[in-house]
């Protein structure tokens, strides 16, 4: 069953270039790298919140002066945003980008 | 350490010099009302009405998403709530930020070649318009309603402390005036006018807080260890609590893991941060404007951070609590107590000029939602000439405009960093799943976007109104005034203060089960927007440069 959004204008264009060895190898590429990423940077954030309010005792006990354990894996939650972050960009600026627009190419011009 | 201030601040009077406060404030509105009109001249097609004429380019629109995302909550709300709790304050700047990695990964640039103006745009693209644009712009309207009350709250926070007017008409003048200059930046300057506004803000915020950071730590050997040992020393000296141990604010484990969700899961739902994505002219500068947002917004939370215990040693906690503006105003006072009423003057105006971008990138959001989703889509089915929607967007932000006021007016006192988190839990329940089922699910469809986006709606709303943030919250002992919404009434069933927890995976259930239980299945609008999701193929260009 159909809805009222309206019909592409290339209709079988899309669906072709959807269907296409190109199209699917790029979202695997894509997903590849983003689901995983996305995975583990949740686990981690939610680890660390756990530890904040399950673990108060380890969180609160000092490292290194007055800094406790939960500030420095507080600070850790930026690096590895941080470094995700540039580590996508680069991937992205790299193996992303020529491969998608080879594909908007390949579609044609704007429709 | 701080006796003059004590006295001035229990006193009720005004901290500071309140002339010279409204001055640096009256400069930066000057400022940036020239700016305005300078780069809006000839703002008249819908693109650059709503989008800026997507020219910003990627470094442009990330300073412009800081200065957007970097609220008053931010600034006053996180660096108090470190104040008076510590870690359990740090958590919040995590979250918020951890945040952008769901919208960096996930959702900006797929959206950015979808979408045209609105999340709607997205959210409708594949399934049926009507039903699906009404449901995505009452939930825009939902969020930019609780985000504009807590940036509102935290003008009225900030009038009583730099004025000295609590609750009587000059605070409510002030609020007015505020919101009356943010309705011309957004009327007259539109998308773009507003992304400048921010742009500034963004960078007077940054190098503000920043110059704090550095003088704090300046005051205690350049340590971070020592400003986190003598904040905890002072706090609890003062009868106060141990700032580097966790549980200070959540007692309740539930309650923030529930706060947690809604923090890192909201960002990517906001509305307002959505439509930023449209104001550069590919999907590549909308992933530079994302990894320059990250830059600046974390660099930002690492200042509050030392802010916040700065604030607790040098202002103290009993004083700010005590204070006019409450929690709010620990970064006022902390400026203050560092560089007299001149660095308080020019503090508090950037905080204004914080108000004010972020209250005008909501009005200009919720405005667009309403022309361009309801009044086009809805009244005229569709036909609506560019003209006539900017037109009615205006109209729209006008009446938004009132409404940002008298709520402000009726919001004054609220810990806005609560407001805010609220603002999240509403994002990430009812807009997130349905914008992820909508990139990512092919069957998804139009039942499953409803029941999700009503279903996530009407929870949080309903568990928030249920919660001890609206009533029901014991009195505090220094301020002996409840911090709940309403006092002297109990009507909460809810334990949490976050609905999150509960109203994050009612929203990608009922998601699920709305698209397995109906037919619905556009093939052929699927094929179309995931391959231009993700080649950017007949992604909308930027109307000039």
């Amino acid at each position: 069953m159909s809805n009222d959004a309206q019909p592409p204008v290339a209709d079988d264009r899309y669906t072709e270039l959807q269907n296409s060895a190109e199209f699917v190898e790029l979202r695997r590429r894509f997903r590849r790298f983003v689901f995983p990423m996305t995975a583990f940077f949740l686990i981690w954030y939610f680890l660390y919140v756990l530890l904040s309010v399950y673990a108060k005792e380890f969180m609160g006990s000092k490292l290194v002066g007055n800094i406790t354990w939960g500030l420095v894996l507080g600070l850790l939650q930026f690096v590895t945003t941080f470094a995700i972050t540039m580590y996508y960009a680069r991937w992205a600026d790299r193996e992303f980008d020529t491969r998608a627009e080879a594909l908007a190419q390949k579609m044609g011009g704007a429709l | 350490m701080s006796t003059q201030l004590i006295s001035l601040a229990t006193a009720g009077t005004q901290v500071g010099n309140p002339a010279l406060n409204i001055a640096i404030f009256g400069v930066f509105v000057i400022v940036t009302l020239a700016i305005v009109v300078k780069v809006s001249r000839g703002n008249r097609s819908a693109a650059e009405y709503y989008a800026g004429g997507r020219a910003f380019s990627g470094r442009q629109n990330g300073i412009a998403i800081a200065g957007d995302y970097l609220s008053a909550a931010s600034f006053l709300g996180i660096a108090g709530a470190i104040a008076i709790n510590g870690y359990d304050g740090f958590l919040y700047s995590i979250g918020f930020l951890v945040a952008w990695l769901v919208a960096l990964l996930l959702v900006a640039e797929l959206l950015r070649n979808v979408g045209k103006y609105t999340m709607a745009d997205v959210l409708s693209f594949r399934l049926r318009q009507r039903p699906v644009r009404i449901a995505a712009a009452i939930s825009t309207l939902a969020v930019s309603f609780f985000y504009l009350l807590a940036q509102m709250a935290g003008a009225g926070g900030l009038v009583a402390l730099l004025l000295g007017i609590e609750g009587d008409w000059g605070q409510r003048a002030v609020i007015v005036v505020v919101g009356v200059i943010m309705l011309f930046y957004v009327i007259y300057g539109g998308m773009k006018g507003t992304t400048w506004v921010q742009m500034i803000k963004a960078v007077l915020l940054i190098i503000g807080a920043g110059i704090m950071t550095l003088w704090v730590l300046a005051k205690f050997g350049l340590n971070l260890s020592s400003v986190l040992g003598e904040a905890s020393k002072s706090s609890l000296e003062s009868g106060g609590k141990d700032l580097l141990l966790p549980g200070n604010q959540y007692k309740n484990p539930i309650d923030f893991i529930s706060l947690s969700m809604a923090l890192v899961l909201g960002t990517a739902g906001l509305p307002h941060v959505l439509m930023r994505f449209y104001t550069v002219p590919t999907s590549r500068e909308a992933r530079r404007s994302v990894v320059w947002a990250i830059w600046l917004i974390g660099l930002f939370y690492l200042f509050t951070l030392v802010l916040g215990y700065g604030a607790a040693d040098l202002v103290g906690g009993e004083t700010i609590k005590a204070a006019p503006g409450g929690v709010n105003s620990a970064a006022p006072l902390l400026a203050f107590a560092l560089g007299g009423e001149i660095l308080l003057g020019i503090i508090s105006g950037v905080a204004f000029a914080t108000i004010l971008a972020v209250v005008a990138g909501l009005t200009i959001t919720a405005s667009a939602s309403l022309s361009h989703d309801v009044y086009n889509t809805i009244v005229k089915d569709g036909k609506a000439t560019p003209e006539e929607e900017v037109k009615v967007a205006r109209i729209a932000a006008l009446v938004l405009g009132a409404v940002a006021i008298v709520g402000g007016i009726f919001a004054l006192g609220q810990n806005i960093a609560f407001l805010v988190a609220l603002a999240f839990a509403i994002a990430a329940s009812a807009n997130l799943p349905t914008i992820l089922y909508s990139l990512f699910w092919k069957r998804f469809n139009t039942r499953g976007a409803l029941w999700s986006i009503y279903g996530g709606l009407v929870s949080a709303i309903t568990l928030i109104v249920f919660s001890p943030v609206v009533s029901g919250k014991p009195n505090d002992p220094v301020t002996g005034k409840s911090p709940s919404m309403l006092q002297g009434i109990d009507f909460h069933w809810f334990p949490l203060d976050n609905p999150g927890i509960v109203s994050i995976p009612l929203g990608f259930i009922l998601g699920y089960i709305g698209t397995v239980t109906s037919k619905e299945y556009n093939a052929a609008k699927y094929a179309e927007m995931e391959v231009r999701s993700l080649t950017g193929h007949g992604a909308e260009v930027a109307t000039h440069h």
